[in-house]
């Protein structure tokens, strides 16, 4: 070929590729502005006041994925009527848990360059305490039951040695005194009566139990662990295999956590279940589709937990006693917490 | 630019070059540094397309498996031992089947071809088995064109300017990749979150990367004609009276040039095509004392090479580097690869590849002295990463240009990848190693054992010195054959 055919050639194929990134680009970009206009079908929703405190009848707030001005934002209803109209608060997360008047929001912020997450306390009316910038991919919130202790996990990429390993980091933050312990890997682990310490030293998911004490997941030599956790004496402790995501039942009986069944694809590998923490005795639940959420208790019989939707997620209830199936709670919804 | 030179790349004066074809190729390399060959430059291009378009991609990946697929990505590094393995013996297989019939272009660009799919793939992969598929067939068509385009940057640069010719190309390789996540940014921005058009965008780059190659890079004929050249002109004694008095027809040249040497290895003087290569031939390269030497010494240092990302949690351990920041740290290497690639290149036609490439290590050596010393601040950070980047820009392309003067052109390819393996694999084995020492002992301990670990290995590939070395001195003679006029 000679030289200008080649340049010719160049020319157009830069022409036509160029043309097809600009209008790619372009399409997903309108595709997106129609979220912003408001979903035909599904429950209305407005703006108002969201608040923590606790009233007279019990709320959810929670992330609203309904495609319209208030998507993505915090948005409360009725604990009785889920499905029902929406109040809207105008704070957007992509996570979020709160207990007795204290919230926590995992949110994004356009950077310069790059992506800035940030966690950030909020008080009784949503306006921010505190905020905290975290190097990773929010993935999961909690609140101790007295308000007192916050705790978070993001996902991390890049300080692996293998290459496409990701790992986590957990923090827990004491909003009394402001003291932020930025990796749970900074406590020491006791596994089988052992100190055990390796890099790939991986925790997520932790439940309170209450200021000292917390339940979460430790993830090391591709095995995971639930454990048990002493904020006083910087500690956590083994207990037993195969438990991620712990949620502690509101009266302190058992843990709710998502186990890796043997059997099932690598893709949906995980079953929900229920700890009963007296007996060591292990309930599966009514849900036979994979589940990959820290559920949270609506109540000490019923828990909720998210799954995949049309609409981002949507909220399902189970009966915590291994009985009944699944209810659709909510549809285009994420991160719920219950509020009085 | 440069583009008269596209189907002959400057050859340098062989038998039977047309008179004035050569005073022209002569006139012009004096406008632009000699290392600059027409080859280099394109792959150095197609190398940079691809970067921008692979970092793209990798710098939104871990956002997309959570926040799209809302996968939890934590079962993704139990597949890496297998990738590894798969990865090194493609390498070995794609070199070696370049080598075959100098396929080089074609084996890269399958490989670059093969990477380019696998972005409109991830579309359509939605679980964890799939998307690891589809991140296994990228690294499958890395590992496949790499070796096969190192063989093309060593085939065309002359024997004395093999190692900066390399340091333009890892120059132009870095610095797509500093961009990649950049334009990243701007394209999810502009997109509102549209990963499908993130990847669309990456797949058109990367295939206009592709294209690049296929339309400018040199073909079979223009590489063996090259590499008789390069033959030639690395035994000046033997090829310099054939030089002036042969003026054969481009059908004689190959045979000229397999009559002009007759050293024992044959491969080394026939072109690709002449000779049957062999996995036997090819893994043969191994009895050569040269190689093998050079092998050992690579596959020993690889063995006290910790991984970046070791040395970045150090860095952000007792630097104090707030969570923030971490993801700076690989810039500050990348950065500091960027800047040296050239000059050091430069320093190791001057001085000697094995001797800068031994001297990256000394850098590296000095950068975790550093860090054992755990001193605080951001002087002795900023001091850790620049060595870091000085040991890239002093070994990578330098360890290629070191393996190429020691392999026979016939087998370039092979014997790339051969050295870029066992590099590869010992520096695996050193993550798995020092991640069990980090674990066993903390990382202080660690760290020291690596040090020392390194310190010997550095004594030994010293006392071995596989190469008797190629700087200047020995690679002048070459010159003035290539420059004389007709």
């Amino acid at each position: 070929m000679r030289n200008r055919a080649r340049l010719l050639v160049l020319f157009l194929t830069v022409l036509v590729l160029g043309a097809v990134s600009i209008g790619w680009v372009r399409y997903a970009a309108a595709r997106e502005a129609r979220k912003d206009r408001q979903q035909d079908g599904g429950p209305p929703m407005t703006s108002g006041q969201v608040t923590l405190a606790a009233g007279a009848s019990r709320r959810l707030v929670f992330r609203s994925m309904l495609w319209g001005p208030h998507r993505d934002e915090l948005a409360s209803v009725p604990a009785n009527d889920a499905a029902g109209p929406r109040t809207a608060s105008k704070v957007s997360c992509l996570r979020f848990y709160a207990a007795a008047g204290t919230g926590v929001c995992l949110r994004r912020l356009p950077g310069t360059l790059a992506e800035k997450y940030q966690a950030v306390v909020l008080d009784v009316n949503l306006h921010e305490r505190r905020h905290f910038t975290v190097n990773g991919i929010p993935t999961r919130a909690r609140v101790s039951p007295s308000g007192r202790m916050v705790a978070w996990t993001v996902f991390v990429s890049g300080d692996s040695y293998g290459g496409t390993q990701f790992s986590t980091r957990t923090s827990i933050l004491d909003t009394s005194t402001w003291t932020l312990v930025r990796s749970l890997e900074d406590y020491q682990v006791i596994m089988n009566g052992k100190v055990h310490h390796s890099v790939d030293d991986n925790f997520w998911g932790v439940t309170f139990a209450d200021d000292d004490h917390f339940y979460a997941t430790l993830g090391t030599h591709a095995k995971t662990y639930l454990v048990r956790g002493d904020v006083r004496a910087r500690t956590v402790t083994t207990l037993r295999e195969n438990v991620e995501c712990p949620s502690l039942s509101p009266d302190g009986t058992r843990l709710a956590f998502k186990k890796r069944v043997a059997g099932a694809s690598p893709d949906a590998p995980w079953r929900e279940y229920v700890l009963d923490l007296r007996t060591l005795r292990e309930t599966p639940l009514g849900e036979h589709r994979s589940v990959d959420d820290q559920a949270v208790w609506l109540d000490d019989d019923t828990l909720v937990y998210a799954l995949a939707g049309d609409y981002g997620a949507d909220l399902w209830t189970i009966p915590a006693d291994g009985s009944g199936s699944p209810a659709r709670l909510m549809t285009a919804a994420l991160a719920p917490a219950v509020i009085g | 630019m440069y583009l008269a030179d596209a189907p002959a790349i400057p050859v340098p004066a062989g038998p039977g070059t047309d008179p004035g074809q050569q005073a022209a190729a002569h006139a012009r390399r004096r406008l632009l540094p000699r290392s600059l060959t027409y080859t280099v430059l394109v792959l150095g291009t197609v190398s940079f397309i691809t970067d921008v378009s692979s970092e793209m991609v990798t710098a939104v990946l871990p956002l997309y498996l959570v926040t799209e697929l809302g996968l939890s990505p934590l079962g993704f590094g139990l597949l890496d031992g297998i990738y590894n393995g798969v990865s090194a013996l493609v390498r070995l297989v794609g070199g070696h089947a370049a080598d075959r019939g100098g396929r080089y272009k074609a084996v890269a660009a399958i490989g670059y071809g093969l990477s380019a799919l696998c972005k409109p793939a991830l579309l359509l992969a939605h679980g964890i088995a799939s998307i690891g598929m589809v991140l296994a067939a990228d690294r499958t068509g890395k590992g496949l064109r790499t070796a096969p385009r190192d063989a093309m940057i060593s085939l065309a640069a002359p024997a004395e300017t093999q190692a900066r010719s390399f340091g333009i190309h890892r120059a132009m390789d870095t610095a797509g990749a500093l961009l990649g996540p950049v334009i990243a940014f701007y394209v999810m921005r502009a997109a509102v979150d549209g990963f499908d058009a993130l990847f669309m965008v990456s797949f058109c780059i990367a295939t206009t990367g592709v294209v690049v190659l296929l339309l400018f890079a040199p073909g079979r004929a223009a590489i063996s004609r090259t590499a008789i050249s390069q033959t030639a002109t690395a035994r000046p004694a033997r090829s310099a009276p054939v030089e002036d008095t042969d003026r054969t027809k481009n059908a004689d040249r190959t045979k000229n040039a397999s009559e002009m040497t007759v050293a024992a290895d044959a491969a080394a003087v026939r072109t690709p095509q002449e000779v049957h290569i062999s996995l036997r031939v090819a893994f043969g390269l191994l009895r050569r004392p040269e190689v093998r030497r050079l092998a050992v010494c690579a596959l020993l240092l690889g063995l006290a090479t910790i991984s970046d990302s070791f040395v970045y949690l150090i860095v952000a351990h007792d630097g104090g580097i707030s969570d923030g920041s971490f993801p700076l740290l690989p810039v500050g290497t990348s950065a500091g690869f960027l800047l040296l690639a050239v000059p050091l290149g430069l320093a190791a036609d001057r001085f000697g590849r094995w001797r800068v490439f031994l001297a990256g290590h000394v850098g590296l050596l000095a950068a975790y002295g550093i860090l054992l010393t755990r001193v605080h601040g951001v002087a002795p950070l900023v001091i850790v990463l620049f060595l870091h980047g000085a040991f890239y820009a002093a070994t990578d392309g330098v360890l290629m240009a070191a393996a190429a003067s020691a392999v026979p052109a016939a087998l370039r390819s092979s014997g790339l990848a051969l050295v870029q393996t066992g590099q590869a694999n010992a520096r695996f084995a050193c993550s798995l190693l020092f991640g069990a020492a980090w674990s066993a002992w903390g990382d202080q301990a660690a760290l020291g054992a690596a040090t020392v670990t390194l310190a010997v290995c550095v004594g030994a590939s010293a006392v071995l010195r596989p190469l008797r070395d190629t700087g200047t001195s020995s690679s002048t003679a070459a010159q003035p054959v290539r420059d004389v006029p007709a």
